[in-house]
């Protein structure tokens, strides 16, 4: 749906790899356009027209945000991305209210975002990591969760949706554990906030964090909410302009009292308007037809797909439009670059879930990765093109 | 060579590739060979008794054309000593990046005297040769 929207997509691309970065909206294009063509300023401190519209979109922005999560008595901070996110609450939240001996509950299909920060915690201070089994299905085992709880674990963090086997986990069932023992809940969002309907409030999530490029929106913008009991015990990591209320010769200072005091320095402003504007667009769409319609294409891959006895899909059942697969006999960037000549985009190799490979036994797959604007049509070229027993010839 | 046959060859390498399987044995040299732009992702180790290349023998999960490119300079050195080695994959370089070389010395290496119209398969080729060119300079220091 809405292809005319997006002016990278044509007849002669097809667009499988918004997993790793989806492609932009014209609106979202243009209002960074706009920002730097028509009003560029800075924020927070003009009081010519130009910054006053600046204000006003980047302010609204935060709210835009809120509301579309659902978060409403949370501080939206604006970072750099997922990774930037995760690293941030690991540094300026965990380290100084976890000790050591106290137990991290990840799972070993997590992004590398969402495990080196917490590795160097252990490295800093001595923290546990402990991994949930996944299922047969690749899923998190949720019976085997429960047994791990005990009043070491103090966190869990997880992705909402995995990016390589794109299961979606059951959050609501996670957090009502993490609210009865008194347990942390970190939810790495960059694969279900642009999918999905994500209620932040409803679903009990303590810290949620995305990137703007997932969705439609800019590189190097994205979001970490941080529910406002946990946020207020946060501490700054960057100190500078735009985030302090006055300093003194004696070295006291004190810092604004909103989200600004986390965004020392000049934001990524014309990227946090482009933010703005993609969540207006998705808005407009609804994040469940647009869940659904991507759940249906990936059922309908799937099942076309099954006819060609040489592909491998790890994946089949989970809910999203993630497909993971092998074609027997092919390496997975072989395939890749066989589909470039195609002009089908997807991605090989293991998807930063550097520690999922011991669980599925194999290092390196193709990932197909599915958004509201690709179509049956596409998925026929596909499965046409995949229906070849030369691919590896073709491919060298 | 005709491009059907240098397709045969490296399919016949991937497929069956030389020596790709490590053992456990110290007195070889070792080296990984990960590389940052692509996935493939080879352990490597080598053998030298003498002067000699007694053995190379590698594993790990790869391209068809990092395999079947290891594969063939494998069989290429085993046995030769290692002036001529470094002649060899001083030639193979050459071949890759489109400079001159001997095209007596590579054989069937020279399957690949193309590869650099393909710009993503160029690092793919020049996998076996870092990792060897690694061990060797490991072998240097040892010796000083
Ligand atoms: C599940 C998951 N977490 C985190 C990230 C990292 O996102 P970013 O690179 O935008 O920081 C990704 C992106 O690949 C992801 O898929």
């Amino acid at each position: 749906m809405n292809r005319e929207d997006f002016p990278m997509i044509s007849d002669k691309l097809i667009y499988f790899d918004n997993g790793a970065t989806t492609l932009k909206s014209n609106s979202v294009i243009n209002s960074m356009i706009d920002y730097y063509s028509k009003f560029t300023s800075n924020i927070h401190r003009g009081d010519y027209d130009a910054a006053l519209m600046t204000n006003e979109l980047y302010d609204s922005a935060r709210d835009t945000v809120r509301e579309f999560v659902n978060a409403k008595d949370s501080e939206v901070i604006f970072t750099s991305g997922t990774t930037m996110s995760i690293n941030y609450l690991v540094t300026s939240f965990m380290k100084n209210h976890l000790k050591k001996g106290d137990v991290v509950l990840l799972n070993k299909a997590e992004h590398a975002s969402n495990v080196l920060p917490w590795f160097r915690l252990k490295e800093e201070i001595g923290i546990e990591i402990e991994y949930i089994p996944l299922t047969e299905e690749f899923e998190i085992d949720l019976d085997s969760l429960e047994k791990m709880i005990n009043n070491k674990v103090k966190v869990i963090s997880i992705a909402h949706v995995s990016n390589v086997i794109g299961d979606v986990r059951d959050i609501k069932s996670i957090s009502k554990l993490c609210k009865s023992n008194n347990i942390y809940l970190c939810v790495d969002g960059a694969q279900s906030i642009p999918h999905m309907s994500v209620d932040f409030d409803g679903l009990g999530i303590d810290f949620l964090s995305f990137s703007a490029h997932k969705m439609i929106g800019p590189t190097g913008v994205g979001c970490l909410v941080v529910r406002r009991e946990l946020s207020k015990d946060m501490k700054p990591i960057f100190l500078g302009g735009g985030m302090n209320l006055d300093f003194y010769n004696d070295g006291s200072y004190e810092l604004h009292s909103d989200e600004t005091r986390f965004e020392a320095g000049t934001p990524p402003i014309g990227e946090v308007i482009g933010l703005r504007e993609a969540i207006l667009y998705l808005e407009k769409i609804g994040m469940d037809k647009i869940h659904k319609y991507e759940v249906e294409l990936k059922k309908y891959l799937v099942s076309k797909l099954e006819k060609n006895n040489k592909i491998i899909m790890y994946n089949k059942t989970s809910h999203s439009g993630i497909l993971s697969f092998n074609v027997d006999g092919v390496f997975a960037q072989d395939v890749s670059i066989y589909l470039n000549k195609h002009n089908i985009c997807v991605r090989a190799g293991n998807h930063c879930a550097k520690l999922l490979d011991e669980e599925i036994g194999v290092s390196n797959t193709v990932r197909v990765s599915l958004y509201f604007y690709n179509t049956k049509e596409e998925i026929d070229k596909l499965v046409e093109v995949l229906d070849n027993d030369n691919i590896l010839r073709e491919v060298i | 060579m005709d491009e059907n046959l240098k397709r045969d060859i490296i399919i016949d390498n991937y497929q069956n590739p030389m020596n790709k399987e490590l053992i456990d044995d110290s007195s070889y040299l070792k080296v990984n060979q990960a590389s940052e732009s692509c996935i493939d992702n080879l352990d490597f180790m080598m053998k030298i008794e003498d002067n000699i290349v007694k053995d190379i023998r590698f594993d790990g999960e790869a391209c068809a054309i990092s395999t079947s490119a290891s594969s063939i300079m494998i069989r290429s050195l085993i046995g030769k000593d290692i002036d001529y080695v470094k002649k060899l994959l001083t030639n193979y370089k050459n071949m890759i990046e489109e400079k001159d070389y001997d095209k007596e010395l590579l054989g069937e290496l020279l399957v690949y005297d193309t590869i650099s119209k393909q710009p993503n398969r160029i690092k793919c080729a020049l996998v076996p040769l870092e990792a060897i060119n690694k061990m060797l300079e490991e072998l240097d220091e040892k010796k000083i």
